[in-house]
């Protein structure tokens, strides 16, 4: 099975191309593989060798190379050579598909909290001399008011500033009749600066400029540590889009090829597919012959044979031969096009999960305003002044503001986030970590998820010394998935030079004066009853064929990971649309009983509407075209990277390597992380229960709410903390 | 007493400074690839720059 990218062909980096008004040009290439000094030196100074370039820059953090050249002479496919030359993988990418929309959010609130936090470093200069004064009594009347006016005069405008993305949002949810966390916040902080106002106008004891400043200060980490993590979800989920932006070689009525973009495609067009080549619309075949691989739409593993006037289907991968494809439909409706509908509807069911932090509010908004409503009431009743009352009911508003609680999710989840990727684990969607803590059940596909996808060389006792090696020659020529992997199992060597690919037979090469031939048993010549799939054979001139099996074997840890997820409580199913027997083998390899074999699409995504219906919630682990409407439709899904693009695209997260653990670990730490924040939930619980009686009684003091607010949101953001101390053995 | 009239602009504009360096550094845009900053440090710079 290809890794990301590299089954889609060749994506002609021309297209991609943009050109700017004074005949400068411009192409961005998404770079993998480049992770140091070296290679950033490498990259850019190889590129920018070539002549015209004025610019080439890598940007390590998003592996974006941006190149800008000026002349019409230089082919733009050469760089995306060069780079490949260079050792490393290229891809041309569409910007408009990809573009970071500048992230201008993520710097407005940048901008915010630089402000909040100079503001309140600033008013710090005043306040502790104004609290100190309070203890020792050394402060003259006319002094503090002063210290209180230039307090004002800075945290005022800070305030004003720095509060807005709170302001807006809560506007904008109270516009719509609801109140949201933002509500309480931007209540807060407006009564705080107006209260502090007015005692300062009287020359008063206590003014809050400090609270006010600080409390935006910390809130705006947490908004901004929130942000940052939905943002590199998205970045990760729009790479992948790009990626899938790629272009077909249309076949011209006098002859000529030209590369157009897969949405261009028309039916009555006819495209030339190469070898390795994904099929990019429905069509029917009316030039060649060849096999393709349709794991990643079917889940079945065999290679299927492709001759003239067969239909095939978006999605298959072409594996030996040069085809003629008639088209029939464009990719808006072709069967590909039909996955990515489902797709989107599934994610629209999702969108409506309603986060952790939304629960929160939903609970805490109407309990601190009836709270701060009745403390100004039974002021009243107790005879006091309404100075008195309202001071204490704005008393209790500030200091039950939402401090800590706004930092509770965010500071668990970037430490979360990080903690996965160290394990090679990708978060593509913001509030992943929440629905995958949430998750009883976890539905398996078998090809490329409880297996490894591929074909692995079985050892045989009993070969020829040098048939391996001999053999391997003529694999190395080939694209077919059996010839790659006994080239991987040879190793790295050389291919025939005069290698000819047979479609649907073979390979062919002379070696040594001996024609050699690796492919089907009848083409070699070998006398077998039944030919099986798994199999290939090689025979040297008229020496006796010798037969190499292969298997697609399990993740090494496939058995552990399944036992491990039983004892962390989840019901696990199969469910494939690879043939029975295929599927029962591996499903009891891994120790699974619950299996469903050969399944379309259709039903994968269907069956997991069943066990939703029945109260699952179920994390749905896929890696084909067939897996995407499921992946989905799932509460929450997760994809190797070896996954079809599409698949990624669908999937909440996507895990690298060889190992099956990711799962476990990542559901691990996600319920690791729900733990954190529901201690943190209950921390800012407790510390409200001992802070507002005390405002209701009226006691509290700038200081004490200065002290209140900062301590508690150290310890929650130290709780998050302890999530990254945690070691991975414990699990 | 008379300390504070010219000590506390100085700090405020001390401060101030430290803002407007912190904006004029993300305008311009040396948080947009914190991996490759630390990286190029280590690239001398005598090969040709593009």
């Amino acid at each position: 099975m290809p890794s990301v990218g590299a089954g889609l062909g060749v994506a002609d980096a021309r297209v991609f191309v943009r050109h700017g008004a004074q005949g400068d040009h411009n192409l961005e290439l998404l770079v993998r593989g480049a992770r140091c000094a070296g290679c950033l030196r490498k990259i850019e100074t190889g590129v920018a060798a070539l002549t015209g370039v004025t610019q080439a820059r890598l940007n390590l953090s998003t592996g974006r190379l941006s190149i800008a050249w000026n002349t019409d002479k230089i082919d733009p496919r050469a760089f995306v050579q060069k780079v490949i030359d260079l050792g490393y993988q290229a891809q041309p990418f569409d910007p408009s598909e990809a573009q970071i929309q500048n992230d201008q959010e993520g710097r407005h609130l940048l901008i915010c909290m630089a402000v909040a936090a100079f503001a309140a470093m600033n008013v710090m200069m005043f306040s502790v001399p104004i609290w100190s004064a309070n203890f020792n009594g050394e402060m003259e009347t006319g002094t503090r008011t002063m210290f209180h006016w230039i307090s004002a005069a800075i945290a005022l405008p800070a305030a004003a500033y720095a509060g807005m993305p709170f302001f807006k949002s809560a506007f904008r949810a109270l516009s719509k009749g609801r109140a949201n966390m933002d509500v309480p916040i931007s209540l807060g902080v407006l009564l705080a600066a107006g209260l502090s106002v007015y005692e300062t106008a009287l020359g008063g004891d206590h003014a809050y400029f400090d609270a006010v400043v600080m409390l935006l200060f910390f809130l705006l980490i947490g908004r901004y540590l929130d942000h940052m993590l939905r943002q590199k979800a998205r970045q990760a989920a729009r790479d992948l889009l790009a990626l899938q932006a790629v272009t077909a070689s249309r076949l011209n009525p006098d002859g000529t090829t030209s590369s157009v973009r897969i949405a261009a495609i028309r039916p009555g067009d006819t495209l030339a597919i190469l070898p390795g080549d994904r099929i990019p619309v429905d069509g029917t075949i009316i030039e060649g012959l060849s096999e393709a691989d349709f794991s990643l739409l079917t889940g079945e593993t065999a290679p299927v044979a492709l001759g003239i006037g067969q239909a095939v289907r978006a999605g298959a991968l072409n594996l030996s031969g040069r085809l003629l494809l008639h088209v029939t439909a464009r990719s808006d409706d072709s069967f590909l096009a039909e996955i990515a509908r489902l797709v989107d509807v599934g994610e629209q069911s999702k969108s409506l999960y309603v986060r952790w932090a939304d629960k929160a509010a939903h609970y805490y908004v109407p309990l601190v305003h009836s709270a701060a409503f009745l403390t100004g009431l039974v002021w009243l009743l107790l005879g006091a002044e309404p100075r008195v009352a309202i001071m204490n009911a704005c008393a209790v508003l500030i200091i039950t503001c939402p401090c800590a609680l706004g930092l509770a999710v965010p500071a668990v989840q970037i430490v979360a986030s990080g903690r996965l990727f160290q394990n090679n684990i990708l978060l593509k969607s913001g509030d992943a970590l929440e629905r995958l803590a949430e998750v009883d059940y976890v539905a398996f596909d078998k090809t490329g998820v409880l297996t490894l996808g591929q074909p692995r060389l079985l050892d045989q006792d009993g070969l020829p010394k040098d048939a391996l090696k001999q053999a391997a020659l003529l694999a190395r020529a080939s694209r077919h998935p059996l010839a790659r992997a006994m080239a991987r199992a040879a190793g790295p060597g050389p291919a025939a030079p005069d290698a000819k690919e047979v479609a649907g037979c073979g390979v062919e090469a002379f070696i040594d004066g001996d024609l050699a031939r690796l492919g089907r048993a009848s083409w070699v010549g070998a006398e077998v009853a039944s030919s099986q799939e798994t199999e290939l054979f090689f025979r040297l001139g008229q020496s006796q064929p010798i037969r190499f099996n292969f298997e697609d074997i399990l993740r090494g840890d496939a058995g552990s990971t399944v036992a491990r997820l039983t004892e962390m409580g989840m019901d696990q199913i199969v469910l494939s649309g690879d043939r029975k027997g295929a599927v029962k083998q591996a499903a009891n390899a891994a120790g699974l009983n619950d299996y469903h074999a050969e399944l379309t699409p259709f039903d994968k995504a269907a069956h997991l509407d069943r066990l939703a219906a029945q109260g699952h919630r179920v994390l749905m682990v896929g890696d084909g075209l067939n897996d995407a409407p499921a992946l989905a439709k799932a509460f929450v899904s997760m994809a190797p990277g070896t996954a079809a693009d599409a698949s990624q695209s669908a999937a909440d997260l996507v895990f690298q390597g060889d190992r099956l653990g990711g799962v476990s670990d990542a559901i691990w730490v996600a319920r690791q992380a729900k733990a954190r924040v529901m201690e943190n939930f209950w921390f800012a619980a407790l510390y409200n229960l001992i802070a507002a009686p005390i405002a209701m009684m009226g006691l509290v003091t700038p200081f004490i709410a200065a002290i209140a607010m900062s301590s508690s949101s150290i310890l929650v953001t130290l709780n998050a903390l302890r999530l990254a101390a945690n070691k991975a053995g414990e699990n | 007493m008379d300390g504070m009239f010219f000590l506390i602009p100085i700090t405020l504009f001390m401060g101030l400074i430290g803002l407007l360096a912190f904006l004029w550094s993300l305008k311009d845009k040396q948080y947009d690839d914190p991996k490759g900053a630390a990286m190029r440090i280590l690239n001398d710079d005598d090969f040709p720059l593009p």
